[in-house]
């Protein structure tokens, strides 16, 4: 099994006819992903690599049945990408679009809040679950199916963790990248939740990073809630100390947002933190 | 994007919300001009965009010309957190009654607008948040952009117990939340809010900070920018859609995504070297960024290698191999080379990096290693 994304997945792609709308696509559909089409208002009736391109994500979902969409538009129209999927009840919702202002997150995030609707992003890779499916930019090849949960605030950090994994020869059950925002739909938390209910993950790697409280709020939540074996690392800890200014921050996380402070956290809730990437798959090897 | 707090101070006052007044200079002349017309005391603010300014030394109620120049002179003179004073704002000093704090932020974790006040304002701020956490109200938006008339009177009676009080606070309030939505805020705060002895209310000092991704919709506020905080290399780099952040060591970096970026810079560490830098190349790099990123680093002449470290994904190896070759090409570029590329077309991209004799590592660390080694050698 899996979790998020499996061979059911029936996916739109929006923005499709963009430079990496149209490559994603392409190589989404290389990957065996289910892309039963895409989105451009006004292109409808076009194709790309052989998907139908239609106007709107209703006349798509309509005419498709897809179930998840991913959205590849420019920053300014990514709100109102998302807006018409929630509006449309699509299910799973992956933005990888960067730049898109936090106010119009605080937007999507109500309309979110209403509905069952999960969001992945924005500003992230996307997941893949190895010879299933995959949504979004990561490179198909490094992965390897296999018993262990990704889950990630980076991008290219989370392959080169799953590249690590792969080379050691353990295989991944889903890879999730829940993008480096300050509003994101799936948090840490969420995606643990669902690694910890599936039995053909058997394991669990974090990848977290300075900045916010979410690693420490993850750690509590593992503390009493996972008991599969975990590795964690956490990058930045030798980047140079924010700027900062106001107090607003400080006084709604309280916390401490350096990488020691995560890495403690984790650490204390049982977590076993590396310093290399390339430790990570020994730990599993000693335990699968 | 930071601004000054009189510029924060003006955006207040166009929203309509009453402020103390006053005058920003950067000559002693000028200033002692403002300081009679506004009448003695005033309080002399340095104007820098970092924190502490007042434990530095920064903030001087004067009662006379005579303290005016003094202080004026020295506090010009002074350095914040490495940051020289350039200008100071003179404002009327107030016969402050009592002080309130008031800001309006994002809650990342809940995704909403959170209104925070307390009776408890000043700088001591974030020390009540921790010993006295209960002193802090906070009031979401709920994803609205105004108050909600049945949830409010609860809320601005907890911060402003006097009735007396809170239809000002509640009009200052308002005008806000409004300032924080209409120009894209990621931080719009005042602290302290005061009432004065008259009954007469200040946003007495204001700090404001714009979330850069809106910007395209605020062209109008790039007027404000300081970029006297900003690095030029830093600044240019931002220009041509890299993220720089200088350092002090001697191995160059140039790594794909902020995640990587990092853990690239804390191998480099753990492996017994420095970086020299943060530099990320973002996503859909063309060869253009390569080259322009080389040249932003090599101008760093403490320089002595330059780690190449990138994961393709929606960045394509062969665009980073062509700016490789391009780099190559233009730049007379003395300084060793430690690559690794891998992901999206890596293929395509070792073939190019062939043609010159550059042979990609097989993972980051023994890329990382290579880095060390070449700056340690060069350094002897």
């Amino acid at each position: 099994m899996s979790i998020l994304i499996n061979e059911n997945t029936k996916l739109l792609v929006q923005g499709i006819t963009g430079r990496d709308g149209s490559f994603h696509a392409q190589k989404m559909k290389e990957y065996g992903t289910n892309v039963v089409g895409g989105v451009t208002p006004g292109k409808g009736g076009q194709e790309v690599a052989g998907i139908p391109v239609f106007n709107s994500v209703a006349e798509a979902k309509a005419k498709t049945g897809a179930n998840t969409a991913v959205i590849y538009v420019p920053a300014k129209f990514a709100k109102d990408a998302m807006l018409e999927d929630i509006a449309a009840g699509i299910e799973l919702i992956i933005c990888i679009t960067e730049g898109v202002p936090v106010t119009d997150m605080v937007e999507v995030s109500r309309e979110l809040r209403k509905t069952k609707i999960r969001l992945i992003g924005p500003n992230c890779p996307g997941l893949i679950s190895p010879g299933k499916s995959k949504v979004g930019i990561m490179p198909g090849h490094i992965h390897k199916a296999g018993p262990i949960g990704v889950v990630s605030r980076s991008g290219t950090l989370t392959y080169e963790v799953v590249d690590n994994l792969t080379r050691a020869g353990i295989g991944q059950s889903t890879c999730v990248g829940l993008g480096g925002d300050p509003i994101i739909g799936t948090r840490f938390i969420d995606v643990l939740e669902l690694f910890e209910k599936d039995p053909d993950t058997k394991g669990i790697v974090m990848v977290g990073e300075i900045g916010g409280e979410d690693e420490q709020l993850a750690a509590k939540y593992i503390k009493q809630h996972i008991k599969k074996p975990m590795v964690g690392f956490i990058a930045g800890k030798t980047a140079p100390e924010g700027k900062r200014m106001g107090h607003a921050g400080a006084i709604i996380s309280g916390g401490d947002t350096t990488a020691k402070a995560k890495v403690q956290a984790l650490t204390d809730a049982g977590v076993h933190v590396v310093d290399f990437t390339d430790e990570i798959p020994s730990f599993f090897k000693n335990l699968l | 994007m930071k601004i000054h707090e009189y510029q924060a101070i003006q955006l207040f006052k166009n929203a309509g919300m009453p402020t103390p007044g006053g005058e920003v200079v950067s000559e002693l002349a000028q200033g002692l001009t403002v300081a009679n017309r506004l009448g003695y005391p005033v309080v002399l603010k340095s104007q820098v965009l970092v924190g502490g300014r007042g434990k530095a030394g920064g903030i001087k109620v004067v009662k006379n010309e005579i303290e005016f120049k003094e202080h004026f002179v020295r506090i010009r003179a002074l350095k914040i957190k490495g940051y020289s004073v350039e200008k100071i704002f003179i404002v009327p000093a107030i016969e402050i009654k009592k002080e309130f704090y008031a800001a309006v932020a994002i809650d990342n974790i809940k995704g909403d607008v959170v209104l925070i006040a307390s009776a408890e304002g000043g700088v001591e701020i974030e020390e009540t948040a921790k010993t006295n956490p209960q002193a802090i109200k906070k009031y979401y938006m709920n994803g609205q952009k105004t108050i909600d008339p049945t949830r409010w009177p609860e809320f601005i009676g907890s911060v402003f117990p006097d009735a007396s009080d809170q239809k000002a606070a509640t009009d200052i309030l308002q005008k806000l939340i409004t300032v924080f939505f209409t120009q894209d805020c990621s931080l719009a705060e005042i602290n302290p809010l005061v009432k004065d002895a008259k009954g007469n209310w200040f946003a007495a000092d204001a700090k404001v900070n714009f979330d850069d991704n809106a910007a395209f919709r605020h062209p109008d506020l790039e007027v404000l920018r300081d970029i006297s905080y900003e690095d030029s290399d830093e600044t240019e780099a931002k220009n041509l859609s890299l993220s720089f952040v200088k350092m002090d060591g001697n191995v160059g970096c140039i790594v794909n995504g902020a995640g990587l970026a990092m853990a690239t810079m804390d191998t480099i560490k753990l492996l017994g070297g420095e970086p020299a830098n943060f530099l990320d190349v973002g996503g859909s790099s063309n060869p253009a960024k390569v080259l322009n990123a080389l040249k932003i680093i090599l101008r760093n002449k403490n320089v002595k290698s330059i780690l190449i470290n990138i994961f393709g994904g929606i960045t394509r190896c062969d665009d980073i191999a062509n700016g490789i070759l391009q780099a190559r090409k233009e730049l007379n570029i003395q300084v060793p080379m430690a690559v690794r590329l891998i992901g999206t077309n890596e293929k395509e991209a070792k073939e190019i990096l062939k043609t010159v004799n550059i042979v990609s590592h097989p993972t980051m660390r023994s890329a990382v290693e290579e880095a060390v080694r070449l700056a340690k050698k060069s350094v002897g």
